[in-house]
C-alpha cells in the first residue's frame, strides 16, 4: 500500500476577506458561543459517581420526601468544559492590567492558594475542640500580630466578612463605647462626598444620620470644614486615607484631633491602605478603628467579587467593645473566647458572623506578609505609588489630571480632555477594552466631573505600564482627532458588545426558566 | 522580591520621568512624625517560597483534620465530599483573579455563573428570585429581618428557638442596633415551640430554621398561613442545603424569603469561612433585596448578555439610602457552589441527600443502643440530638483524646442556659463509613 506523502501547505494564503467575521456556531475561534447549564440538560447523565445508600425507614418526621428540584443532568466532561468556557468570557489580573482605582486588583500569589489548600486549614471544623485547632488559633493570632504591628494599633477584630463589613464593626464599636460614656445622643456621622458608597450606607445601616462634609478644590478635606460641622452630637467621622481621589490627607491628624477635642472617634477607611502599608502607621494619624481589606492590600484573590476579609484594627477606646468570637492566648495554648461571659474585663457588642471569620483569607494574607516580610511590604507601597505617580506624570499632558502635584497610589484624571469630542468616559472604557485593558474605575470618585481613576499596584512592570501608557495616549489623541464612532462602537472585539442596562432593569429577568413546550402553548392558545 | 516586578534601574527612570528625586519625595503630603524613617520594627524581613510553606506547614500540622479521624461536628457547617473539578476550575486566573462584574463585556463569564446559580438558588429553595450571594447563613438572616422590616415597615421579629445561637446572635448585633425589637425563644430542642402565637400586627417577621439546631424537621405551611394572616413575614433559614434535596423546600411550605448556608455544597469547611450566603426570595419583593443581582439582557446587536442589574438598592449609588451596605460577597465561594451542584444534577443531588439520611438513621439506631445513651429527635435530616449520661463537653473532649471528633456539645452554643449540658449534636454524612460509626460508638461507650 503505498504512503500518501504529499505534504502540506506552509505558508498562509494571501487571500483577504473585508468586513465582520461570520460563522455557522457563532463561534470565533477562541471565543466560543456557550449555553446556559439549564438548556444542555441531558436526563440520565449524571456528573458524580455516589453510592446506593443503605437501606433505612426513613425518619423525617412525617415530612414527604420532595418530589424534584429541577436541576440539569450532565456529565463531569460537560460541566467542566461549560465553567471553563465561562472563565474564558472574563478579564482577569492573571491575563491583563486591571486598573480599577480603589480596588487594588494587584498579582495573586498561588502560593497563597496552595497554603489555604492544606488540609490543617480547609479542612478543619470551625466548632472542633479547640485543643484539636490550636495551629488555627496559632494563625489568627500571628495574623493579627502582623495587622497590629503595621498599623501600631493595639487591638484587632478578625471576623468581619469584607471591607463593608469592616466598616460595621467599626461603627458598632463607635456605637457601644458612645453607649458606654452615657453618649447615647451622639448619633451623627461626618462623611466626605468624595467617601465610597459603603460609608453613608454603613453608617445608616448602624442607625446613625450622615451629614456631608464638601470637598475642597485641591480634592482634601479641610480641618476647617471638619471644625465646621463637628458638635456634641457627632459620634464619628469616616475618612478615607488616602483619599478616593488618589491623596494623602494632609491635615489628617489636625482633624483627628479636632474631632477627639469634640468627642468623636476616628473611623479611617483602610481600603487605600496599599499606598502607606509598611511606611505610616495608622495609629500615628489618630485613628480609632481602620478595616483592612486583605483582598486589596494582602493579595488574596477578588475572585470575580469576593470572598473577602476585613478585619478592623481598633485604638485603645474602642478595643473593649471587639466583637465575638477571638482568640486569646492563655496558659494552656491558644481559646476561643465565644461568649460575653468569658470576655473577662472585655464587653463585646456582639457577633457579626457566623463564625470566626474568613480563615481561607487569613491564611493567604499571612503567606503573603510572610513572603514580604517588613522590608518588602514597605517597597510596596513604594513602588506603588511610584507606578501611579509614573502613569501620572506620562499621562497628564493629554489627560486632564484633576489635581496638581504627586498622587500617591491611583491617578484621578477627569473627562475635561474629553471636552467637545462626544467621547464619554464610558466610551473611552470601552475602547481600552478593544485595546486588551481591564478599563479604570469611571465616574467616581463623585467630586471630579466624569472622573477615571487609575490605579496600577506595585505588581505591574515598567514595560507594561509604558505599553498602557502607549495605549491611553493614543485613544486621547484618537477622541481628540475626533473619531467618535470609533469610541461608540466600542467594545466591538469582545464575546458581546455593549449590554442593555435599560431593558435589564426595567423588566428584570433574574433567573432562568424552563420554556413551556410548543405543544402546550399550541394547546392554551386554542 | 518575586512579586515586584520594579528594578532599581526602572526606578530611577521612572523617578526621573516624574521629575523627582526619590520616593519619599512622592509621600510629601504625610504629615513628618508620621513618616517612619525605615522598615517597621518587630517583623521578618521577606522569605522564600520554601520558608514560607515550611513556616504554615507547621502550623497547619498542628490540627486535626476531618478527613483524618471519625468525623461528626456539624452545627452550621458540614463536611462533604467536594469532586477534584471544582477545585481545579476554581483555580482558573479569570475567575480567581477577577473583579466583580461592573464590565459587563469583559465579565460575561462571571454574570453568567451568577446567573445559574441564582437559577439554581431559586429551584433549590423554591422561590422565584435569588441574590448573587452574602457573606454567609448568618449575615444573610440578618439582612433577610431587615428587609421584613422594610417590606411592612414593622419593627419586631420572633426567632424561633431552633434558630442556630450564632444566627441569632448576629440578628440581634445586626438589627438590634436598629432598634429592632427582638424575641428570641428559648431552645427549642424538645421540638414543641408554638410560634403562631407570637405573632401580631406589631410583628415584621418570624425567623425559623429547618432542620432546627436539634436537626428537628417541621412542616411551616400552617406557620405561613397563620402568619400571612397577620401581614408577618416568614423567614425560613436552612444550614445544611444538601437537605434541600430530600425536604420539602420552604418556598413550598409558604415562606416570604429563605437564607441557607450553602457551605455545604462546593465549599470546604475551612474553619468557618469563607462561606457562602444564599438569599431568595419572591418577585414582588425584589426591589428590597440587599446585595448584587445579576439579570438577563441583550447587547447591541441583540444577543443574549447578563449585567449587574437593579443596582439603583446598592450603596455605589444610593448610599445612605440603600437597601444595605454589601459590596464585596462571596462570588467564589458561588462559583463553587454551582460547579458541585452541576456535577450533582437532579439525580445526584437527590441520591446525595438520601445518602446523608440513611448514614444519620444508621447512626442514630447505632447510638440509641448504647447504654444511657438516647435520640432526641423524631425525625431529622444528617444530623441530630443525642442526650447523654455525662457532660456533653466533657464527652467530646474525652473522645477528641481518641482522635475521634464527636460532634458539638448544646452547652458549647448555650452556655447560659440549664438543662443542656447533657446534650451532643451529631451529623453523619455521605464521608461517615460504618467504621467511623463504630469507632465513635466503641469510644462513646469507653468514656461514659
Amino acid at each position: 500500500m503505498a504512503m500518501n506523502n504529499q505534504g502540506r501547505d506552509s505558508t498562509p494564503h494571501s487571500v483577504s476577506v473585508t468586513g465582520d467575521v461570520v460563522t455557522f456556531t457563532g463561534n470565533k475561534a477562541l471565543q466560543q458561543e456557550e449555553a446556559l447549564i439549564f438548556e444542555m440538560d441531558n436526563p440520565g447523565a449524571v456528573g458524580v459517581d455516589l453510592p446506593e445508600p443503605v437501606t433505612v425507614k426513613t425518619r423525617l418526621g412525617g415530612l414527604s420526601a420532595r418530589a424534584g428540584v429541577g436541576l440539569p443532568q450532565l456529565a463531569e466532561p460537560d460541566v467542566v468544559r461549560h465553567y471553563t468556557r465561562l472563565s474564558q468570557k472574563n478579564f482577569a489580573i492573571d491575563t491583563t492590567m486591571y486598573p480599577l482605582g480603589s480596588c487594588t486588583m494587584k498579582h495573586n500569589p498561588r502560593l497563597n492558594e496552595k497554603m489555604a489548600r492544606l488540609p490543617g486549614f480547609g479542612d478543619i471544623h470551625p466548632m472542633q475542640p479547640v485543643e484539636t485547632v490550636q495551629g488555627a488559633l496559632e494563625l489568627i493570632d500571628q495574623l493579627a500580630y502582623w495587622l497590629k504591628t503595621l498599623t501600631g494599633m493595639p487591638a484587632v477584630a478578625m471576623s468581619p466578612g469584607a471591607g463593608a463589613h469592616g466598616e460595621l464593626c467599626g461603627l458598632m464599636a463607635i456605637h457601644a463605647a458612645l453607649d458606654a460614656r452615657g453618649e447615647s445622643h451622639r448619633r451623627r456621622v461626618l462623611v466626605p462626598e468624595s467617601a465610597h458608597g459603603t460609608n453613608p450606607a454603613t453608617a445608616a445601616f448602624c442607625g446613625f444620620t450622615v451629614d456631608t462634609i464638601p470637598a475642597e478644590e485641591n480634592g482634601r478635606v479641610s480641618v476647617e470644614a471638619v471644625k465646621a460641622k463637628l458638635g456634641d452630637d457627632v459620634a464619628c467621622i469616616m475618612l478615607t486615607n488616602p483619599n478616593t481621589c488618589g491623596l494623602f490627607e494632609p491635615q489628617i491628624r489636625e482633624i483627628a484631633d479636632a474631632v477627639h477635642a469634640a468627642g468623636g472617634y476616628f473611623y479611617c477607611d483602610g481600603a487605600n491602605y496599599n499606598a502607606i502599608v509598611g511606611r505610616v502607621r495608622p495609629a500615628d494619624l489618630g485613628v480609632d478603628a481602620m478595616h483592612i481589606n486583605l483582598h486589596k492590600t494582602f493579595s488574596t484573590p477578588h475572585g470575580g467579587g469576593g470572598p473577602g476579609s476585613g478585619p478592623v484594627v481598633l485604638s485603645d477606646a474602642l478595643a473593649p467593645f471587639a466583637p465575638l468570637p477571638f482568640v486569646v492566648h492563655g496558659k494552656d495554648g491558644f481559646t476561643l473566647v465565644e461568649h460575653a461571659k468569658d470576655a473577662g474585663e472585655a464587653t463585646p457588642f456582639g457577633r457579626l458572623k457566623g463564625f470566626h471569620g474568613q480563615m481561607g483569607m487569613f491564611v493567604r494574607a499571612l503567606s503573603y506578609m510572610l513572603s514580604h516580610g517588613a522590608d518588602g511590604l514597605r517597597q510596596v507601597a513604594s513602588d506603588a505609588v511610584l507606578n501611579a505617580n509614573y502613569v501620572l506624570a506620562s499621562l497628564k499632558d493629554v489627560m486632564s489630571a484633576s489635581f496638581e502635584g504627586p498622587c500617591m497610589h491611583e491617578a484621578l484624571f477627569d473627562d475635561r480632555f474629553l471636552k467637545g469630542t462626544g467621547v464619554t468616559p464610558l466610551d473611552f472604557a470601552k475602547a481600552m477594552i478593544d485595546e486588551g485593558y481591564h478599563p479604570m474605575t469611571m465616574y467616581f470618585p463623585l467630586v471630579v466631573h466624569g472622573a477615571l481613576l487609575i490605579e496600577p499596584t506595585e505588581t505591574e512592570s515598567k514595560r507594561t505600564l509604558d505599553q498602557f501608557i502607549g495605549t491611553m495616549r493614543h485613544l486621547a489623541e484618537k477622541a481628540i482627532a475626533g473619531d467618535l464612532a470609533h469610541f461608540q462602537a466600542a467594545p466591538r472585539l469582545t464575546p458581546r458588545k455593549r449590554l442593555d442596562e435599560t431593558q435589564a432593569a426595567r423588566k428584570p429577568v433574574l433567573r432562568w426558566v424552563k420554556p413551556v413546550p410548543q405543544a402546550v402553548v399550541a394547546q392554551a392558545a386554542e | 522580591m518575586r512579586y515586584l516586578p520594579l528594578t532599581d534601574a526602572d526606578r530611577s527612570s521612572m523617578l526621573a520621568t516624574i521629575g523627582v528625586d526619590s520616593v519619599d519625595a512622592l509621600f510629601r503630603d504625610v504629615p513628618d512624625h508620621a513618616k517612619l524613617p525605615g522598615k517597621i520594627a518587630g517583623l521578618p524581613d521577606h522569605k522564600g517560597e520554601l520558608e514560607v510553606e515550611r513556616h504554615l506547614s507547621r502550623l497547619a500540622a498542628k490540627n486535626v483534620t476531618a478527613s483524618s479521624v471519625p468525623f461528626f461536628v456539624g452545627a452550621g457547617a458540614y463536611k462533604h465530599h467536594v469532586p477534584a473539578s471544582v477545585d481545579q476550575i476554581l483555580l482558573r486566573g479569570e475567575f480567581l483573579t477577577s473583579y466583580t462584574p461592573y464590565q459587563p463585556e469583559v465579565t460575561q463569564g462571571t454574570l453568567q455563573y451568577l446567573f445559574e446559580f441564582q437559577t439554581q438558588v431559586a429551584l433549590l429553595t423554591g422561590m422565584d428570585v435569588a441574590n448573587a450571594s452574602m457573606y454567609d447563613g448568618a449575615t444573610g438572616t440578618a439582612e433577610a429581618v431587615l428587609m421584613a422590616a422594610r417590606v411592612n415597615k414593622r419593627n419586631k421579629v420572633i426567632l424561633s428557638g431552633g434558630l442556630h445561637p450564632h444566627y441569632r446572635e448576629v440578628v440581634e448585633t445586626t438589627c438590634g442596633i436598629m432598634g429592632m425589637d427582638i424575641r428570641a425563644q428559648a431552645p427549642d430542642w424538645k421540638n414543641a415551640e408554638d410560634l403562631s402565637a407570637l405573632l401580631d400586627a406589631e410583628t415584621a417577621c418570624v425567623v425559623v430554621q429547618t432542620p432546627s439546631l436539634f436537626g428537628h424537621l417541621r412542616d411551616f405551611t400552617a406557620l405561613c398561613d397563620a402568619a400571612h394572616a397577620k401581614g408577618v413575614m416568614v423567614i425560613v433559614v436552612v444550614t445544611e442545603v444538601v437537605s434541600l434535596g430530600l425536604l420539602p423546600s420552604p418556598g413550598s411550605m409558604g415562606a416570604d424569603i429563605v437564607v441557607c448556608e450553602g457551605q455545604s455544597i462546593g465549599n470546604g469547611l475551612n474553619f468557618g469561612g469563607p462561606y457562602v450566603g444564599l438569599f431568595a426570595t419572591r418577585d414582588k419583593y425584589v426591589r428590597q433585596m440587599p446585595g448584587r443581582l445579576c439579570g438577563q439582557t441583550v447587547d447591541a446587536d441583540g444577543k443574549r448578555g447578563f449585567v449587574l442589574t437593579l443596582s439603583t438598592r446598592e450603596q455605589h449609588i444610593r448610599r445612605e439610602k440603600a437597601t444595605s451596605n454589601i459590596c464585596t460577597n462571596s462570588g467564589l465561594c458561588a462559583l463553587a457552589f454551582t460547579i458541585h451542584l452541576s456535577l450533582l444534577g437532579e439525580q445526584g443531588l437527590v441520591q446525595l441527600a438520601r445518602i446523608n439520611h440513611a448514614n444519620a438513621v444508621t447512626l442514630a439506631d447505632k447510638l440509641s443502643a448504647v447504654k444511657g445513651v438516647s435520640v432526641v429527635n423524631d425525625g431529622f435530616f444528617n444530623e441530630f440530638t443525642v442526650k447523654l449520661p455525662k457532660k456533653a463537653a466533657k464527652v467530646v473532649s474525652k473522645l477528641a483524646a481518641k482522635d475521634i471528633l464527636a460532634g458539638v456539645p448544646v452547652s458549647r452554643l448555650y452556655p447560659d442556659v440549664e438543662g443542656l449540658d447533657d446534650l451532643l449534636l451529631v451529623a453523619a454524612t455521605e464521608i461517615n463509613s460504618v467504621e467511623d460509626m463504630d469507632a465513635l460508638v466503641r469510644g462513646l461507650e469507653e468514656v461514659l
